[in-house]
């Protein structure tokens, strides 16, 4: 009895757990651009990129921040590629781990993708690699964002959200 | 009490909001709300006084007599107390009348608004607010953040649109609230009389920092507004003094341009407010704090410490960079 | 079926009546056990854990209350962020209105109604236990997400977009949501329950023009209850499945609209506050009596008052929406219509004033809680009337005024009378007598306290305080007035702490009460304190509105079978016997079923496939529950 009791009570514990991370909202972060740190980015330990990945505020940042920094100025709305590469499929040419996305968007790469790592503090690159994450379905179901409001002045109307994503081959870009 | 609101009110000289009228509509609303107090003040003493007889004669009537219930009280009494209350309620239904007629012809008083020649769009985010003053041409327009410049005298037609969530602007001097909601476009007709500063505020939860969305309007002489209304539109110029320079190539070059706009520079992103003009305005991040040099500093380098949960991240720029940054902005006046 | 006029149901010396007595006790035992603790369907025991519930959640949204009100004691302060303080006040209001003020009176409802009218139960004894799981369900879902930092963050309104997906992210206000699921799944629950019972339960000869005041507030109350939940479950529902699986019933961008949550809210979200204060004003009704020792004034026009109000409420959602423009002449109509509800709630003041004035007054402690309720809900009904102008509701809609407005209402118009209540009626709870003294001094603390918070904020509002910020700059000038009102929570805190200080030492101390401490009018006086598990052991017959002030002797009802849980049902307007009616048994079933529901909501935060879970889950609980039993069970008809 004891034994299940401290079983069940450990099971709420860790639900609890991962739902005080999932929730859990930082506005700030000790800040330093990674530019300034160094220029080759040390993988980071599992635990920073876990803690963006696995909350619904740094996802639904992200998505904010992919608008802003106007990534779907060439990402399209919903990472569906354009002039850039779409972010929806399983196809990644400079790799699609966490770190290798960061390392994309901090560094830049050619043809196109600017560096933001002197431009945009650290936390939000990973709230954008974590939406980017999203983009495949690659997030746990209960931090992914939802659908959009698409109601910001000047955006399009309406924008549909699917979660399938699209043929590998359709608009990669080199 | 009651009467202790009354002089509460008048005796506090700080900010007075609804009850300082500065415009024919507020000073209706203001009108409307001292024959309404007043009405209810003398509601709530006759109803407190006839409570008070009913305790003092009631329990002097059960101090006297058996206290086993009286199942077939007097009937003449009965009849009294009957039309007594019969007349209370009468009473209150033609007070009720007399104050919803006043209440619609208030409210009728106050849509009731001229043709406006001057216009100006407000845009609510989260969590400050744009203003742009359209002219003729699209750089006669002017746009500027969390300030609201009026001449008195002249109707101004605001255009309220929301880019995110439902705000309300709310100017108490002014006007009563209109909501801004997204999907939606409406329209409110101000007509200030006496120049001055007032505050203004968003009234309707919009999220994080609901707290700090405020808005400063300044009502002035019709010739003052349009002095500053060139001044506004006047382009920011390439700064002189080196640490400033260096400041400018930061703000275009590093973290800054990619959300704000300077007319006159490179930046040119409209995700937050316009700094053309940042300098000259009265306070910063919607009210967050006083507009001054050192205030910008530490804004810049801590806006979460300020205002958690802004849109406005941590730059993570250098000491010596925030001082050539801040000597940069000082100069967008 | 005949009635004898010359048999005392409260005769205990007659040998048949001890052994009456004895049969019923044994028909009508309590469950036992652990086991039996999640099955016991007695109205009374449920009931009583659900005052008790819903006092704890009012003690938790006192707590969150004072918590905010530490944070706004002075300007910039920095005792919590707006994250913290976000989450506090959206699950103060939750909390306050969906998990205390409804169910609390519900509660009340639920265990006095059947002793007022003379029955045994609550007709649907079972849905009455689901209702009571369901609830504390809902309150637990809401307060492990509050500590597990997943508390809903939107305001107990949650309007969109806010509250879309969007611009709330993660599962905070689908908690909410889910919430409102809970609640009024338990609220329809019982206001069925309870209207069914109030129209076919009654003693014989208790016609409607004989019911109680309190019985009638509470019949009104539950139709209220019936047409204003669908509203708020669909507009719940609606925001569940816009945020679970995109749909978009508010998202304006794809001809959705935002104001058609605000619409579907408030038409809800209206009537909720008579739901709350009806049955409030029935409690005042019945200390009013008691303590006149005299029948009230106006009988009629007082009910004529509630059912009024029940109308009207639900003609006034608008005023709530003034400030998002909708045309002017609807707004006039909703104007009127909103002046007009004061109309029935002055008829009711005036009645009880009369009442008071022709009576012989005995002061005890809740009759000093009815007067503070006259005085704080004249206050709080005139602020009213404000707030229904449109011009003057544009400048303090959304503003620290009408915080000040909606507590002198809600506190002055249903907890006070709830505390009265609560003395008046705890000595028929208990069996034990409560201190008058401290009762005394409870309620001095309570009203001062009340009025030095929630006054200022009147003042606060009209110089432009916004509602739901979680800080102010020091130059506004709000700061000393905010100091006062900080104050009077604490104050008004000390008066409800000695309100429970009072209950718990007189249940464990308190002087015996006897049956019927206040000499009053109606039937539950009648039966010993606490009321036995059959409450009456023979059902009483009825000759007039005031019960037990009528002289002459009683009747009683005759050849009812003491080996099977009988209720008599009778004519929904006369209280003409009709037919016996056999209540069920105490049954695991409800809890299970509750444990079903809560299974799914649960899991339907997450995905919808929850609804086919949902679907077998549910099927086998109702299998479960009505599965058909013979006519005689033999736990009923065996001998002890």
């Amino acid at each position: 009895m004891t034994g299940r009791s401290s079983l069940l009570a450990g099971l709420a514990l860790a639900l609890a757990l991962t739902a005080c991370r999932r929730e859990e909202r930082r506005f700030s972060e000790p800040q330093v651009l990674v530019a300034r740190r160094e220029r080759a980015v040390a993988p980071p330990s599992s635990e920073p990129v876990a803690a963006f990945v696995d909350n619904a505020w740094s996802v639904s940042e992200g998505q904010r921040l992919f608008g802003w920094y106007n990534c779907a100025g060439c990402h399209s709305l919903a990472g569906g590629g354009g002039m850039g590469p779409p972010l929806r499929d399983a196809t990644w040419i400079y790799g699609g781990s966490p770190e290798e996305i960061h390392r994309t968007i901090v560094e830049g790469r050619p043809n196109g993708m600017p560096e933001f790592g002197s431009r945009v503090p650290d936390y939000q690159i990973w709230q954008l690699v974590a939406y980017v994450l999203s983009l495949s379905g690659r997030l746990r179901q209960d931090v992914e964002p939802g659908r959009p409001e698409a109601i910001a002045l000047g955006q399009p109307p309406a924008m549909t959200y699917e979660k399938k994503p699209v043929p590998a081959n359709k608009g990669t870009h080199p | 009490m009651a009467l202790g609101l009354a002089a509460l009110a008048n005796a506090c000289d700080y900010r007075r909001g609804a009850l300082d009228p500065i415009s024919p509509e507020a000073l209706t609303i203001d009108i409307l709300w001292w024959v309404f107090f007043w009405t209810s003040l003398f509601v709530l003493t006759g109803v407190l006084i006839a409570l008070a007889f009913a305790l003092y004669r009631g329990h002097a009537r059960g101090k006297s007599s058996d206290t086993r219930a009286e199942l077939t009280p007097d009937a003449a009494l009965e009849r009294r107390t009957e039309r007594a209350v019969l007349a209370a309620s009468a009473l209150s239904v033609v007070i009720l009348v007399a104050l919803l007629v006043g209440s619609v012809f208030g409210g009728r008083a106050l849509f009731r608004t001229p043709q406006a020649p001057l216009h100006a769009k407000v845009i609510a985010h989260q969590w400050w607010w744009e203003i742009q003053y359209q002219g003729k041409t699209d750089s006669d327009s002017v746009a500027t953040a969390n300030e609201l410049h009026l001449p008195a005298g002249v109707p101004v037609d605001l255009e309220l649109h929301a880019a995110d969530v439902i705000h309300s602007l709310w100017l108490p001097n002014l006007h009563g609230k209109r909501d801004l909601i997204p999907g939606h476009t409406s329209h409110l007709v101000l007509r200030p009389t006496r120049p001055g500063r007032y505050d203004g505020h968003c009234a309707e939860f919009c999220g994080l920092q609901h707290a700090r969305m405020e808005l400063s309007v300044t009502v002035e002489p019709p010739e003052v507004f349009s002095r500053w209304l060139t001044e506004q539109r006047r382009p920011a110029a390439a700064p002189a003094a080196p640490d400033a320079r260096r400041g400018a190539e930061l703000f275009a070059r590093g973290p800054c341009a990619l959300c704000h706009n300077v007319v006159g520079s490179e930046a040119s992103a409209s995700a937050g407010p316009d700094l053309t003009h940042v300098a000259s305005r009265p306070f910063l991040a919607a009210g967050a704090l006083p507009n001054s040099p050192l205030n910008l500093r530490n804004w810049l380098s801590d806006p979460q410490a300020f205002k958690p949960g802004a849109q406005m991240p941590p730059t993570g720029l250098r000491a010596d960079e925030l001082d050539d940054l801040v000597a940069y902005l000082e100069t967008l006046r | 079926m005949t009635t004898a006029i010359d048999a005392l149901p409260h005769d205990d010396s007659g040998s048949r009546t001890a052994e009456l007595r004895a049969e019923l006790a044994f028909t009508w035992r309590l469950a036992r056990g652990l086991r039996g603790w999640f099955s016991e369907t007695s109205h009374v025991v449920i009931a009583r854990r659900m005052i008790v519930t819903a006092f704890v959640f009012f003690a938790l949204g006192g707590v969150q209350a004072l918590l905010m009100r530490i944070q706004l004691m002075r300007p910039d302060n920095h005792f919590m962020g707006p994250d913290r303080y976000d989450q506090l006040f959206t699950t103060h209001g939750s909390t306050m209105m969906f998990l205390f003020a409804v169910p609390v009176m519900q509660a009340m409802g639920v265990y006095l109604v059947p002793l007022m009218i003379g029955t045994r139960s609550v007709a649907f004894p079972r849905l009455n236990a689901y209702a009571y799981y369901t609830y504390c369900f809902g309150g637990l879902l809401l307060y492990v997400s509050l500590f597990t930092n997943t508390g809903p963050d939107t305001g107990w309104f949650a309007y969109v977009p806010l509250s879309s997906s969007q611009f709330a992210p993660g599962k905070r206000v689908d908690v909410w949501s889910q919430l409102i699921t809970f609640t009024e799944l338990s609220a329809l629950s019982t206001a069925a329950n309870l209207i069914v019972t109030i129209l076919k339960l009654r003693a014989p000869g208790m016609a409607l023009s004989r019911m109680p005041l309190f019985v009638w507030a509470q019949l009104v109350t539950s139709f209220m209850v019936v047409f204003a939940m669908p509203s708020v479950m669909l507009a719940s529902m609606y925001l569940a499945m816009d945020r679970l699986v995109g749909t978009h019933f508010f998202n304006s961008a794809v001809g959705g609209d935002p104001l058609l949550w605000q619409h579907l809210f408030w038409f809800f979200g209206h009537p909720e506050v008579y739901i709350i204060f009806l049955p409030a004003l029935g409690m005042v009704s019945s200390i009013v009596v008691t303590f006149s020792r005299r029948p009230i004034v106006g009988y009629l026009p007082m009910v004529l008052s509630l059912v009024t109000t029940a109308f009207l409420g639900f003609g006034l959602w608008v005023h709530h929406m003034f400030a998002t423009g909708l045309p002017q002449i609807g707004q006039s109509f909703f104007t009127a219509a909103s002046m007009m509800i004061a109309i029935p709630s002055g008829v009711q003041i005036f009645c009880w004033i009369a009442t008071l004035a022709r009576g012989k007054l005995v002061l005890k402690t809740p009759l000093w809680w009815v007067v503070g309720f006259v005085v704080i809900f004249v206050i709080g009904g005139l602020s009213g009337v404000m707030v229904a102008s449109v011009p003057i509701d544009l400048q303090v809609h959304d503003t620290f005024f009408v915080v000040a407005h909606l507590h002198y209402v809600l506190i002055g118009g249903a907890v006070f009378p709830l505390l009265g209540g609560i003395h008046y009626w705890f000595p028929k709870f208990s069996g034990r007598l409560l201190s008058e003294r401290l009762g005394r001094w409870s309620f001095a603390f309570t009203f001062i306290g009340f009025n030095l918070t929630f006054f200022p904020m009147h003042i606060l509002g009209l110089h432009g305080m916004p509602r739901r910020i979680y800080t102010y700059r020091a130059a506004t000038g709000f700061g000393s007035l905010n100091f006062l009102a900080t104050l009077g929570a604490f104050v008004l805190g000390v008066g409800v702490l000695l309100v429970l200080v009072n209950v718990v030492s007189a249940a464990y101390g308190g002087q015996p009460a006897g049956d019927d401490p206040w000499q009053s009018d109606t039937l539950e006086w009648s039966v010993s304190s606490p009321p036995p598990p059959y409450v009456y052991a023979c059902l009483p017959c009825v000759f007039g509105r005031y019960a037990l002030w009528q002289p002459g002797p009683r009747a009683v009802v005759e050849d009812m079978d003491p080996r099977q849980r009988q209720v008599l049902v009778t004519s929904a307007l006369d209280a003409a016997p009709d037919h016996v009616y056999m209540l069920p048994s105490h049954s695991m079933w409800p809890f299970l079923a509750a444990l079903a529901t809560f299974i799914t909501i649960v899991v339907l935060l997450f995905t919808p496939w929850a609804v086919p879970l949902g679907g077998v889950l549910g099927a086998i609980c109702l299998c479960g529950w009505f599965w058909p039993r013979p006519p005689h069970e033999p736990l009923l008809a065996e001998q002890p």
